[in-house]
Protein backbone atom coordinates (compact mmCIF):
# COMPACT_ATOMS: atom_id res chain seq x y z
CA UNK A 1 0.00 0.00 0.00
CA UNK A 2 1.13 3.35 -0.87
CA UNK A 3 1.92 5.45 2.06
CA UNK A 4 -0.37 8.32 2.59
CA UNK A 5 1.41 11.53 2.35
CA UNK A 6 1.01 13.65 5.37
CA UNK A 7 -0.50 16.78 4.06
CA UNK A 8 0.53 19.81 5.90
CA UNK A 9 -2.49 21.68 7.08
CA UNK A 10 -1.96 25.31 6.72
CA UNK A 11 -3.14 27.11 9.78
CA UNK A 12 -5.06 30.20 8.99
CA UNK A 13 -4.20 32.66 11.61
CA UNK A 14 -6.39 35.65 12.27
CA UNK A 15 -4.73 38.89 11.27
CA UNK A 16 -3.34 40.52 14.34
CA UNK A 17 -4.61 44.00 14.85
CA UNK A 18 -2.07 46.30 16.25
CA UNK A 19 -3.28 48.67 18.86
CA UNK A 20 -3.02 52.28 17.79
CA UNK A 21 -0.48 54.61 19.34
CA UNK A 22 -3.37 56.41 21.02
CA UNK A 23 -4.55 53.15 22.61
CA UNK A 24 -1.02 52.50 23.81
CA UNK A 25 -0.85 55.96 25.31
CA UNK A 26 -4.13 55.78 27.20
CA UNK A 27 -3.77 52.06 28.02
CA UNK A 28 -7.34 51.50 26.98
CA UNK A 29 -9.21 50.11 23.99
CA UNK A 30 -11.04 52.47 21.72
CA UNK A 31 -14.15 50.48 21.04
CA UNK A 32 -15.44 52.46 18.09
CA UNK A 33 -14.01 54.09 14.96
CA UNK A 34 -13.36 57.21 17.00
CA UNK A 35 -12.47 57.79 20.63
CA UNK A 36 -15.68 58.65 22.46
CA UNK A 37 -13.68 59.41 25.61
CA UNK A 38 -11.32 61.91 23.97
CA UNK A 39 -11.11 65.00 26.19
CA UNK A 40 -11.33 68.31 24.32
CA UNK A 41 -8.26 70.43 23.70
CA UNK A 42 -9.38 73.86 24.86
CA UNK A 43 -6.69 75.59 22.79
CA UNK A 44 -8.69 74.58 19.73
CA UNK A 45 -12.06 76.07 20.73
CA UNK A 46 -13.34 78.15 17.81
CA UNK A 47 -14.60 81.78 18.13
CA UNK A 48 -18.15 80.55 17.38
CA UNK A 49 -18.01 78.09 20.28
CA UNK A 50 -16.51 80.73 22.60
CA UNK A 51 -19.45 83.00 21.81
CA UNK A 52 -21.92 80.16 22.48
CA UNK A 53 -20.34 79.40 25.87
CA UNK A 54 -20.48 83.10 26.79
CA UNK A 55 -24.13 83.42 25.73
CA UNK A 56 -25.12 80.44 27.87
CA UNK A 57 -23.21 81.68 30.92
CA UNK A 58 -21.05 78.52 31.18
CA UNK A 59 -17.36 78.15 32.03
CA UNK A 60 -16.42 75.61 29.35
CA UNK A 61 -17.77 73.47 26.52
CA UNK A 62 -20.22 71.83 28.94
CA UNK A 63 -22.38 69.23 27.10
CA UNK A 64 -20.31 69.67 23.94
CA UNK A 65 -17.43 67.83 25.63
CA UNK A 66 -19.30 64.65 24.69
CA UNK A 67 -19.71 65.59 21.03
CA UNK A 68 -17.26 64.02 18.57
CA UNK A 69 -17.12 63.61 14.84
CA UNK A 70 -18.18 60.07 14.00
CA UNK A 71 -19.22 58.30 10.82
CA UNK A 72 -22.46 57.30 9.19
CA UNK A 73 -22.23 54.90 6.26
CA UNK A 74 -18.56 55.76 5.92
CA UNK A 75 -19.16 59.50 5.74
CA UNK A 76 -18.14 61.90 8.51
CA UNK A 77 -21.13 62.81 10.63
CA UNK A 78 -22.15 64.06 14.06
CA UNK A 79 -24.86 62.49 16.19
CA UNK A 80 -27.80 64.69 17.21
CA UNK A 81 -29.25 63.32 20.45
CA UNK A 82 -32.39 65.44 20.07
CA UNK A 83 -33.30 64.07 16.65
CA UNK A 84 -31.73 60.66 17.40
CA UNK A 85 -29.97 60.63 14.04
CA UNK A 86 -26.66 61.38 12.35
CA UNK A 87 -26.07 64.75 10.73
CA UNK A 88 -23.63 64.24 7.86
CA UNK A 89 -20.91 66.80 7.42
CA UNK A 90 -21.40 68.75 4.14
CA UNK A 91 -18.90 67.66 1.48
CA UNK A 92 -17.64 71.20 0.88
CA UNK A 93 -16.22 71.40 4.41
CA UNK A 94 -12.56 70.38 4.32
CA UNK A 95 -11.74 68.18 7.27
CA UNK A 96 -8.44 68.57 9.12
CA UNK A 97 -6.44 65.47 10.10
CA UNK A 98 -6.53 66.07 13.83
CA UNK A 99 -9.46 64.50 15.68
CA UNK A 100 -9.48 67.48 18.07
CA UNK A 101 -10.01 69.93 15.18
CA UNK A 102 -12.63 67.66 13.64
CA UNK A 103 -14.51 67.51 16.94
CA UNK A 104 -14.64 71.30 17.13
CA UNK A 105 -16.16 71.43 13.62
CA UNK A 106 -18.68 68.77 14.66
CA UNK A 107 -19.64 70.83 17.74
CA UNK A 108 -20.19 73.97 15.68
CA UNK A 109 -22.29 72.19 13.09
CA UNK A 110 -24.37 70.45 15.74
CA UNK A 111 -25.26 73.75 17.41
CA UNK A 112 -26.23 75.24 14.04
CA UNK A 113 -28.37 72.18 13.32
CA UNK A 114 -30.08 72.03 16.71
CA UNK A 115 -30.86 75.74 16.85
CA UNK A 116 -32.11 75.86 13.27
CA UNK A 117 -35.83 76.58 12.66
CA UNK A 118 -35.62 73.66 10.19
CA UNK A 119 -34.72 71.14 12.90
CA UNK A 120 -37.12 68.17 12.76
CA UNK A 121 -38.15 68.66 16.38
CA UNK A 122 -39.57 72.13 15.74
CA UNK A 123 -42.74 70.71 14.18
CA UNK A 124 -43.06 68.15 16.97
CA UNK A 125 -42.70 70.88 19.57
CA UNK A 126 -45.43 72.94 17.92
CA UNK A 127 -47.74 69.94 17.99
CA UNK A 128 -46.99 68.51 21.43
CA UNK A 129 -45.48 71.11 23.73
CA UNK A 130 -47.20 71.41 27.10
CA UNK A 131 -45.94 74.81 28.26
CA UNK B 1 -4.32 47.89 33.60
CA UNK B 2 -6.21 47.09 30.44
CA UNK B 3 -4.87 44.21 28.37
CA UNK B 4 -4.59 45.65 24.88
CA UNK B 5 -4.35 42.31 23.13
CA UNK B 6 -7.30 40.05 22.29
CA UNK B 7 -10.01 42.43 23.39
CA UNK B 8 -13.61 41.45 22.88
CA UNK B 9 -14.48 44.85 21.44
CA UNK B 10 -11.83 44.35 18.77
CA UNK B 11 -12.94 40.85 17.88
CA UNK B 12 -16.54 42.03 17.56
CA UNK B 13 -15.38 44.59 15.02
CA UNK B 14 -17.20 47.51 16.61
CA UNK B 15 -14.31 49.83 15.86
CA UNK B 16 -14.99 49.23 12.15
CA UNK B 17 -18.76 49.24 12.44
CA UNK B 18 -20.56 51.03 9.64
CA UNK B 19 -23.39 52.89 11.28
CA UNK B 20 -26.56 53.59 9.38
CA UNK B 21 -29.39 55.89 10.23
CA UNK B 22 -31.55 58.72 9.03
CA UNK B 23 -29.44 61.31 7.26
CA UNK B 24 -30.36 64.74 8.54
CA UNK B 25 -28.41 66.82 6.05
CA UNK B 26 -31.60 67.71 4.18
CA UNK B 27 -32.74 69.89 7.11
CA UNK B 28 -29.44 71.53 7.56
CA UNK B 29 -27.67 74.51 6.08
CA UNK B 30 -24.32 75.22 7.75
CA UNK B 31 -24.44 78.84 6.59
CA UNK B 32 -27.59 79.60 8.53
CA UNK B 33 -27.71 82.78 10.60
CA UNK B 34 -25.92 82.63 13.95
CA UNK B 35 -28.36 81.49 16.60
CA UNK B 36 -27.48 80.04 19.99
CA UNK B 37 -30.93 79.15 21.32
CA UNK B 38 -33.50 76.46 20.65
CA UNK B 39 -36.50 77.39 18.59
CA UNK B 40 -39.10 78.80 21.01
CA UNK B 41 -36.59 79.44 23.85
CA UNK B 42 -37.01 82.71 25.73
CA UNK B 43 -34.48 85.49 25.31
CA UNK B 44 -33.61 86.19 28.95
CA UNK B 45 -31.27 88.76 30.46
CA UNK B 46 -28.97 87.61 33.31
CA UNK B 47 -29.06 91.14 34.76
CA UNK B 48 -32.85 91.05 35.14
CA UNK B 49 -33.28 89.46 38.57
CA UNK B 50 -36.24 88.52 40.75
CA UNK B 51 -37.20 86.39 43.78
CA UNK B 52 -39.96 83.84 44.43
CA UNK B 53 -41.09 82.63 47.86
CA UNK B 54 -41.98 78.93 47.46
CA UNK B 55 -43.47 78.65 50.97
CA UNK B 56 -47.11 78.40 49.85
CA UNK B 57 -46.53 77.08 46.32
CA UNK B 58 -46.81 73.50 45.09
CA UNK B 59 -44.05 72.10 42.83
CA UNK B 60 -46.24 72.54 39.73
CA UNK B 61 -47.08 76.13 40.67
CA UNK B 62 -43.43 77.01 41.23
CA UNK B 63 -42.35 75.41 37.94
CA UNK B 64 -45.09 77.32 36.08
CA UNK B 65 -43.95 80.53 37.76
CA UNK B 66 -40.36 79.93 36.62
CA UNK B 67 -41.53 79.49 33.02
CA UNK B 68 -43.62 82.65 33.08
CA UNK B 69 -40.66 84.61 34.52
CA UNK B 70 -38.42 83.38 31.70
CA UNK B 71 -41.12 84.45 29.23
CA UNK B 72 -40.92 87.93 30.78
CA UNK B 73 -37.15 87.94 30.20
CA UNK B 74 -35.90 87.31 33.76
CA UNK B 75 -32.49 85.68 33.56
CA UNK B 76 -31.70 85.40 37.29
CA UNK B 77 -34.24 83.93 39.70
CA UNK B 78 -33.81 83.26 43.44
CA UNK B 79 -36.20 80.73 45.01
CA UNK B 80 -36.62 81.17 48.75
CA UNK B 81 -38.02 78.50 51.10
CA UNK B 82 -38.00 75.48 48.77
CA UNK B 83 -38.49 73.40 51.97
CA UNK B 84 -37.34 70.11 50.45
CA UNK B 85 -40.27 69.94 48.04
CA UNK B 86 -39.95 67.36 45.25
CA UNK B 87 -39.50 67.94 41.49
CA UNK B 88 -38.66 71.63 41.72
CA UNK B 89 -37.05 73.40 38.74
CA UNK B 90 -37.64 70.56 36.29
CA UNK B 91 -37.79 70.77 32.48
CA UNK B 92 -36.02 74.12 32.03
CA UNK B 93 -34.84 74.14 28.40
CA UNK B 94 -33.47 77.67 28.51
CA UNK B 95 -30.47 79.61 29.68
CA UNK B 96 -31.18 80.82 33.21
CA UNK B 97 -29.34 81.62 36.42
CA UNK B 98 -31.40 79.86 39.11
CA UNK B 99 -30.63 79.86 42.85
CA UNK B 100 -32.45 77.76 45.44
CA UNK B 101 -31.90 79.08 48.96
CA UNK B 102 -32.45 75.84 50.88
CA UNK B 103 -32.82 72.12 50.15
CA UNK B 104 -34.69 70.17 47.46
CA UNK B 105 -36.50 66.83 47.71
CA UNK B 106 -36.30 64.10 45.11
CA UNK B 107 -35.99 64.59 41.32
CA UNK B 108 -34.90 68.22 41.73
CA UNK B 109 -33.87 70.09 38.55
CA UNK B 110 -34.52 67.00 36.40
CA UNK B 111 -34.47 67.02 32.58
CA UNK B 112 -32.89 70.46 32.34
CA UNK B 113 -31.14 71.69 29.21
CA UNK B 114 -29.05 74.81 29.71
CA UNK B 115 -29.52 76.60 33.06
CA UNK B 116 -26.90 77.29 35.72
CA UNK B 117 -28.39 76.21 39.05
CA UNK B 118 -27.04 76.68 42.57
CA UNK B 119 -28.62 74.92 45.56
CA UNK B 120 -27.41 76.16 48.94
CA UNK B 121 -28.70 73.14 50.89
CA UNK B 122 -28.99 69.39 50.26
CA UNK B 123 -30.84 67.41 47.59
CA UNK B 124 -32.81 64.16 47.71
CA UNK B 125 -32.49 61.20 45.38
CA UNK B 126 -32.15 61.42 41.58
CA UNK B 127 -31.11 65.06 41.50
CA UNK B 128 -30.65 66.36 37.90
CA UNK B 129 -31.91 63.07 36.50
CA UNK B 130 -31.68 63.06 32.69
CA UNK B 131 -29.91 66.45 32.63
CA UNK B 132 -28.94 67.43 29.06
CA UNK B 133 -26.80 70.56 29.48
CA UNK B 134 -25.98 73.30 31.98
CA UNK B 135 -24.34 73.41 35.38
CA UNK B 136 -25.77 72.40 38.78
CA UNK B 137 -23.88 73.09 42.02
CA UNK B 138 -25.04 71.62 45.34
CA UNK B 139 -23.31 73.13 48.35
CA UNK B 140 -24.04 70.24 50.78
CA UNK B 141 -24.80 66.50 50.38
CA UNK B 142 -26.91 64.59 47.86
CA UNK B 143 -29.00 61.40 48.06
CA UNK B 144 -28.78 58.25 45.98
CA UNK B 145 -28.96 58.04 42.17
CA UNK B 146 -27.31 61.44 41.91
CA UNK B 147 -27.24 62.37 38.20
CA UNK B 148 -29.13 59.26 37.10
CA UNK B 149 -29.03 58.88 33.30
CA UNK B 150 -27.53 62.32 32.68
CA UNK B 151 -26.53 63.01 29.09
CA UNK B 152 -24.53 66.21 29.36
CA UNK B 153 -23.49 69.19 31.47
CA UNK B 154 -21.68 69.54 34.78
CA UNK B 155 -23.31 68.22 37.96
CA UNK B 156 -21.39 69.14 41.09
CA UNK B 157 -21.93 68.16 44.72
CA UNK B 158 -19.48 69.76 47.13
CA UNK B 159 -20.39 67.27 49.88
CA UNK B 160 -20.90 63.49 49.70
CA UNK B 161 -23.33 61.51 47.58
CA UNK B 162 -25.31 58.29 48.10
CA UNK B 163 -25.36 54.99 46.23
CA UNK B 164 -25.61 54.50 42.45
CA UNK B 165 -24.27 57.93 41.53
CA UNK B 166 -24.26 58.34 37.75
CA UNK B 167 -26.28 55.18 37.20
CA UNK B 168 -26.83 54.65 33.46
CA UNK B 169 -25.21 58.01 32.61
CA UNK B 170 -24.74 58.61 28.90
CA UNK B 171 -22.58 61.75 29.00
CA UNK B 172 -21.68 64.81 31.04
CA UNK B 173 -19.51 65.17 34.12
CA UNK B 174 -20.42 64.41 37.74
CA UNK B 175 -18.06 65.92 40.33
CA UNK B 176 -18.20 65.00 44.02
CA UNK B 177 -16.15 66.83 46.62
CA UNK B 178 -16.65 64.21 49.35
CA UNK B 179 -17.28 60.45 49.26
CA UNK B 180 -19.53 58.39 46.98
CA UNK B 181 -21.62 55.37 47.97
CA UNK B 182 -21.86 51.83 46.59
CA UNK B 183 -22.26 51.11 42.86
CA UNK B 184 -20.97 54.50 41.72
CA UNK B 185 -21.07 54.57 37.90
CA UNK B 186 -23.32 51.51 37.78
CA UNK B 187 -24.01 50.64 34.10
CA UNK B 188 -22.59 53.95 32.92
CA UNK B 189 -22.29 54.19 29.16
CA UNK B 190 -20.36 57.38 28.59
CA UNK B 191 -19.26 60.54 30.43
CA UNK B 192 -17.01 61.14 33.39
CA UNK B 193 -17.29 60.91 37.19
CA UNK B 194 -14.79 62.59 39.51
CA UNK B 195 -14.87 61.74 43.24
CA UNK B 196 -12.28 63.47 45.41
CA UNK B 197 -13.01 61.28 48.44
CA UNK B 198 -13.56 57.52 48.82
CA UNK B 199 -15.79 55.23 46.75
CA UNK B 200 -17.96 52.43 48.15
CA UNK B 201 -18.26 48.82 47.02
CA UNK B 202 -18.70 47.73 43.38
CA UNK B 203 -17.35 50.87 41.76
CA UNK B 204 -18.23 51.05 38.05
CA UNK B 205 -20.15 47.78 38.10
CA UNK B 206 -21.12 46.66 34.57
CA UNK B 207 -19.94 49.93 33.08
CA UNK B 208 -20.06 49.90 29.28
CA UNK B 209 -17.82 52.88 28.65
CA UNK B 210 -16.87 56.25 30.21
CA UNK B 211 -14.27 57.19 32.82
CA UNK B 212 -14.28 57.39 36.62
CA UNK B 213 -11.60 59.24 38.61
CA UNK B 214 -11.32 58.48 42.34
CA UNK B 215 -9.14 60.59 44.63
CA UNK B 216 -9.45 58.46 47.79
CA UNK B 217 -9.82 54.76 48.60
CA UNK B 218 -11.88 52.31 46.56
CA UNK B 219 -13.66 49.69 48.65
CA UNK B 220 -14.06 47.28 45.71
CA UNK B 221 -14.33 47.25 41.93
CA UNK B 222 -17.51 46.10 40.22
CA UNK B 223 -17.75 43.64 37.37
CA UNK B 224 -15.60 44.66 34.35
CA UNK B 225 -14.30 47.87 35.96
CA UNK B 226 -10.52 48.10 35.63
CA UNK B 227 -7.75 50.57 36.37
CA UNK B 228 -6.21 52.61 33.54
CA UNK B 229 -3.31 55.04 33.15
CA UNK B 230 -3.84 58.64 34.21
CA UNK B 231 -2.43 60.68 31.31
CA UNK B 232 -1.19 64.27 31.26
CA UNK B 233 -4.32 65.10 29.20
CA UNK B 234 -6.44 63.76 32.05
CA UNK B 235 -4.60 65.84 34.65
CA UNK B 236 -4.97 69.12 32.78
CA UNK B 237 -8.66 68.40 32.13
CA UNK B 238 -9.20 67.49 35.82
CA UNK B 239 -7.56 70.74 36.95
CA UNK B 240 -9.84 72.70 34.63
CA UNK B 241 -12.97 70.85 35.75
CA UNK B 242 -12.26 71.23 39.47
CA UNK B 243 -11.81 74.95 38.91
CA UNK B 244 -15.25 75.03 37.27
CA UNK B 245 -16.61 73.06 40.26
CA UNK B 246 -15.01 75.50 42.74
CA UNK B 247 -13.48 72.61 44.74
CA UNK B 248 -10.18 70.79 45.21
CA UNK B 249 -7.86 73.72 44.48
CA UNK B 250 -5.03 72.02 46.46
CA UNK B 251 -5.83 68.46 45.41
CA UNK B 252 -2.89 66.09 44.86
CA UNK B 253 -3.57 64.53 41.44
CA UNK B 254 -0.90 61.86 41.90
CA UNK B 255 -3.39 60.11 44.21
CA UNK B 256 -6.03 59.90 41.48
CA UNK B 257 -7.10 56.44 40.25
CA UNK B 258 -8.63 56.19 36.79
CA UNK B 259 -11.23 53.48 36.25
CA UNK B 260 -12.55 52.42 32.84
CA UNK B 261 -14.56 49.55 31.34
CA UNK B 262 -12.67 46.35 30.57
CA UNK B 263 -15.16 45.91 27.69
CA UNK B 264 -15.58 42.22 28.43
CA UNK B 265 -19.32 42.66 28.81
CA UNK B 266 -19.85 43.90 25.26
CA UNK B 267 -22.19 41.05 24.42
CA UNK B 268 -25.28 42.94 23.47
CA UNK B 269 -24.98 42.52 19.68
CA UNK B 270 -24.57 38.77 20.01
CA UNK B 271 -27.43 38.36 22.46
CA UNK B 272 -29.96 40.63 20.83
CA UNK B 273 -31.19 38.36 17.97
CA UNK B 274 -31.82 35.38 20.27
CA UNK B 275 -33.58 37.60 22.76
CA UNK B 276 -35.79 38.96 20.01
CA UNK B 277 -36.60 35.41 18.88
CA UNK B 278 -37.53 34.48 22.40
CA UNK B 279 -39.83 37.45 22.70
CA UNK B 280 -41.70 36.53 19.48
Amino acid sequence: MAKKKNKKIKKISKPKEKESSREKMIGQHIGYRYDVNLLPDYKKVTPFLKKYIEQMGWDDLNWLEDVHMGYEEGRPAVFCRNANGWVTIPKKIKLPDSQQDRDMIARELLIKFQMSPNHPLVDLKKAYKKF
Amino acid sequence: MANLKNSKSKSMGLHKEVLTGRTQQVFFNPEEAENFFYYGAHDVNFNKRTEIDALDLTAAQLNDKLHSLMKEGYGSVVVKNPQGKHSLGVGILNKLNLIFEGSLGYFGVGSIDGPVVRITGRVGWSCAENMMAGKVVIEKNAGSCFGAAIRGGDLICKGSVGARTGIDMKGGTIIVGGDAGAFTGFMMQRGRIIVLGDAGINLGDSMYDGTIFIGGKIKSFGSDAIKAKVTSEDISWLKRKLKVAEIGSNFDFSKMTKVVAGKKLWNYDALEPSEKKGAI
